[in-house]
């Protein structure tokens, strides 16, 4: 029998490579870049998270808070209406640092260093930061959070609130969190859950397929 | 071993001054641009995230502090009120404990899928459906609870507490901060049940 050639024609298969990379590349978008991990509960509300004009808030085991607003160039006005009111004098390096980082979670009096570091660094601070400062005074002068909140909210009334704690963190810390918020006349917002089926034989059930709630 | 046969058909392309004499033939080796093609594909499935995170609205009841705030409309009749505790308990008890004199009877449950607070909700539903039945409540009024998480409960409590009026179709519910009356409750049945 003649010799037969052990070469395969790659082609087919670099175009389902490149068939895959292109449906990545247009179907997802990447993950945010978080300082911390939050594993939070989960609920049968299927709302998806709305995609612009978000405030979010992270509530971490230990209870720390991480600010963060997700539109590039309100995130810039709103670091130099900070740097105004609190007069850090921030430079342009480190507004262009905040404006194209994620979240942040330092109080105002360390913002100007935090800014100047590099990410490996900021890293570090954001494993031991105790976070911004809040409390259940809404316009305290201590409550930074509630401060961010305002400033936000005054680039951007059309602002909306997300909250992603993470399961284990206790409900006081969360409590200073909406009474900031209700402080500041925002009584409808929304905590970031995972999704759970909805358990069979209850009334949300019954509604999920359609039926009338048995009585 | 991946391989494309590009062999010129003789020089077509007229260089300046270049001409090729011999057929030479170029076989293109494939393999290192499909590696490239998966190490793509592997560092965006890593990255990326298909679907955005879901969320639970919420919407407290308004609060201004020039603004008295009259609860005494809530029936104790349809009132249900739940206090979240440590260790993922809820201690729970009908009406709403505002007479001095006559201490509600406070139980302890948990988030069981059976036996816990959701047939608790359901069994308060069908006492309230049934009082409507009776006339002694009218086609309006509807069972209403009262969370009260103490500074011991964690914000997974929250949400599933939450979870479970929208699973049991509560429509009247608040979240509401725990009395020193209420946390007295929770001592007392701790007392009793042994912490």
């Amino acid at each position: 029998m003649p010799r037969k050639s052990t070469n395969v024609d790659m082609t087919a298969m670099c175009d389902v490579a490149f068939l895959l990379l292109t449906f990545f590349m247009l179907a997802t978008k990447f993950k945010p870049d978080e300082p911390v991990t939050v594993v939070t509960p989960n609920s049968i509300s299927d709302i998806p998270l709305p995609d612009d004009d978000i405030m979010l808030i992270t509530v971490d085991p230990k209870g720390r808070i991480f600010f963060s607003v997700d539109n590039q160039n309100v995130r810039e006005n709103i670091i130099r209406d900070v740097s105004e009111y609190k007069g850090l004098n921030l430079d342009e390096k480190q507004i262009k640092a905040f404006k194209y980082g994620s979240s942040v979670g330092v109080p105002f009096n360390q913002l100007k260093s935090y800014l100047s570091m590099n990410g490996a660094e900021q890293k570090d601070i954001d494993k031991t930061t105790a976070g911004v400062p809040v409390d259940t005074v809404a316009d305290s002068e201590t409550n930074e959070l509630g401060a961010w909140i305002r400033i936000a909210r005054n680039n951007n009334p059309k602002i909306r609130i997300a909250i992603k704690a993470d399961s284990d963190a206790t409900y006081p810390e969360v409590q200073k969190v909406i009474k900031t918020l209700e402080g500041w006349k925002i009584f409808k917002f929304n905590l970031i859950t995972g999704l759970k089926a909805i358990p069979q034989g209850t009334a949300a059930y019954e509604a999920s397929m359609g039926r009338a709630p048995k009585e | 071993m991946a391989e494309m046969d590009v062999s010129s058909g003789g020089g077509h392309k007229k260089g300046p001054g270049v001409k090729k004499g011999k057929k030479l033939s170029t076989r293109v080796d494939l393999t290192p641009m499909v590696d490239l093609g998966f190490l793509l594909i592997t560092f965006f499935m890593y990255t990326t995230t298909m679907s955005k995170p879901k969320t639970m609205e919420i919407n407290m009841p308004f609060k201004d502090d020039k603004i008295k705030v009259d609860d005494s409309k809530i029936k104790a009749s349809t009132a249900l009120t739940v206090l979240l505790s440590k260790d993922h308990r809820i201690y729970y008890y009908e009406g709403l404990a505002d007479d001095p004199n006559n201490p509600p009877n406070v139980q302890v449950t948990y988030f069981k899928p059976k036996d816990g607070i959701r047939d608790v909700i359901i069994d308060k539903e069908k006492k309230v459906d049934a009082l409507k039945q009776q006339g002694a409540l009218t086609a309006t009024d509807k069972m209403t609870v009262l969370i009260k998480p103490d500074e011991n409960s964690t914000y997974e409590d929250l949400v599933n507490i939450l979870d479970e009026m929208s699973i049991n179709d509560v429509r009247v519910y608040a979240i509401v901060d725990i009395t020193p009356v209420d946390k007295e409750f929770i001592t007392a049945t701790e007392g009793a049940n042994g912490g």
